[in-house]
């Protein structure tokens, strides 16, 4: 079921991995907010598996096994015969569903509307939250200082 | 004399009502949701993850609503539930190098690029119980400082253009699993580390700590231990390329180990090596000095014959899913093998009599 659109490979990639680590029900809410959802085919129907996720030994070395996440999958075709896939860390059924759909939509003449209205605020709401952490976690950077001795 | 009977089935559904009636506890106060556990009890939660060894924080948190707060127990529920999922397939190993650090510091070295940082610690607290926690508490928020973006290498990896420390060389050998195969001696590096980072916190505690009391002798420094979310990435076959399907939370940590040398390595540090899902600490120090440990054979080390460095009395033990299961069955009917313990003695007392 390889897929052969001729989509811009690093672009697909991009907003998939994006998509993947949204929250629950926010690419749903953002899909419908953007416009009404079009019909389509399942090819496999939404799924709930497992990803065994590596580590390396010491950071950089053997690759071991450290354990697994929860992931659901799925994959549709438009109408139109876009083919899109849903991969996105969790147990939701509908979070990977409107996940394959902006895939698939993403492939069709509706790409730059959902780029600005589906993709770019997930992006925002990502770089926000790891802003918010980098933040506080800067505030508990240690800023050194030497004691002012007693001999001067 | 025997005889087989059946029965207590009754008992038993009226058992199970009663664990449902005193798990939910007094009903004047208001139940716990499992959104409330997994963002307020959320250490236990990380916990039950990295034994559970499934990163999924609303199943842990069911799992330890379920468990009424018995964690044992509600990693056994994830590990149960683990079995039922197909596999997708196995992630890229994930990049530590690039975690967004929540903490990272580092006990060798006080001025290092990226700095010390503390994050949501309990060190330096003065370990007093906060009774304003017990009123209705309020939402406090913690204070921010502009971030200046910049990379956060690893320690070691300073110590690496001296020469001065162990490399850990980049190998793509496909690890063994011991969830698909039978955990077999001798193991290697990968499979003893797979086998403590799921591993029960309290028993690799404890054998950490004999460690540093002398029952194999290295002298750990932390020479660095971050927390904080990494991407994971995957191979996904229909679309022939590679996506990050989540971000997960880690914590590495990596010991700086004295060593003098022996017929095989030139004296150097060498190092031991944590990593732990969630928010897991004391977990991933632990890891780290029994996996140094535990490496006594490849550096060249001699057996002291400290339980640490068994590798057979380390990883058999270690489990606590596999070591409750064989110690809770014995409280279960075990009639027949009694009945005849029983027959043994009163003969040998006959004939001891006789």
């Amino acid at each position: 079921m390889k897929d052969t659109t001729d989509t811009n490979e690093s672009d697909r990639k991009a907003w998939m991995s994006l998509i993947a680590k949204a929250p629950p029900g926010r690419v749903s809410a953002l899909l419908d907010a953007a416009m009404t959802r079009p019909d389509f085919t399942w090819l496999r129907a939404p799924e709930t598996g497992s990803v065994m996720v590596r580590g390396r030994a010491g950071g950089t070395g053997a690759p071991f096994n450290l354990g697994e996440m929860t992931v659901t999958r799925c994959a549709l075709t438009l109408d139109g015969g876009a083919l899109g896939h849903g991969y996105v860390q969790g147990r939701g059924k509908a979070d990977a569903e409107a996940a394959a759909l902006v895939d698939a939509l993403m492939q069709t003449g509706a790409a730059d509307d959902l780029r600005a209205r589906v993709l770019a605020p997930l992006e925002a709401d990502m770089q926000q939250a790891r802003a918010a952490r980098a933040a506080k976690a800067a505030a508990t950077k240690v800023d050194f200082f030497t004691m002012v001795r007693g001999e001067d | 004399m025997y005889v087989a009977v059946k029965g207590g089935e009754r008992a038993i559904a009226n058992a199970h009502s009663w664990l449902a009636e005193e798990r939910r506890g007094d009903t004047a106060i208001a139940e716990l949701s499992v959104a409330q556990i997994r963002e307020q009890q959320s250490l236990a939660v990380n916990r039950v993850m990295a034994e559970g060894s499934l990163y999924d924080p609303d199943l842990a948190a069911l799992a330890i609503k379920q468990a009424r707060g018995d964690l044992i127990e509600a990693i056994f529920l994830i590990r149960a539930y683990r079995t039922t999922l197909p596999r997708f397939g196995v992630s890229q190993p994930v990049d530590t190098g690039a975690m967004a650090c929540d903490r990272r510091i580092s006990a060798t070295f006080k001025d290092l690029p990226g700095g010390q940082v503390l994050g949501p610690t309990f060190d330096y607290t003065h370990r007093l119980l906060d009774f304003k926690l017990a009123a209705e508490g309020d939402a406090p928020e913690a204070p921010e400082r502009t971030a200046t973006p910049e990379a956060v290498p690893h320690v070691t990896a300073f110590l690496n253009r001296e020469g001065l420390i162990e490399e850990a060389v980049p190998d793509d050998t496909s690890p063994p699993d011991l969830t698909r195969e039978p955990l077999e001696m001798p193991a290697d590096r990968a499979l003893r580390l797979q086998a403590l980072t799921r591993a029960d916190e309290g028993f690799i505690l404890g054998l950490a700590y004999s460690t540093q009391r002398g029952y194999a002798r290295n002298h750990a420094f932390v020479g660095e231990l971050r927390i904080g979310a990494v991407a994971v990435e995957m191979d996904i076959p229909e679309l022939g390329f590679a996506i990050e399907i989540g971000e997960i939370t880690l914590t590495e940590c990596e010991t700086v180990n004295q060593f003098t040398g022996s017929k095989t390595e030139p004296p150097q540090f060498t190092r031991g090596y944590g990593l732990v899902f969630g928010q897991t600490e004391r977990k991933a120090i632990s890891m780290a000095l029994v996996d140094r440990a535990l490496r006594w054979q490849e550096l060249g080390e001699d057996d002291v014959g400290a339980p640490a460095q068994d590798a057979e009395f380390v990883l058999y033990h270690a489990d606590n899913i596999q070591a409750t299961g064989f110690l809770e069955h014995i409280k279960l009917p075990h009639y027949v093998d009694f009945q005849s313990e029983l027959e043994l003695v009163r003969k040998l007392r006959r004939e001891a009599g006789a």
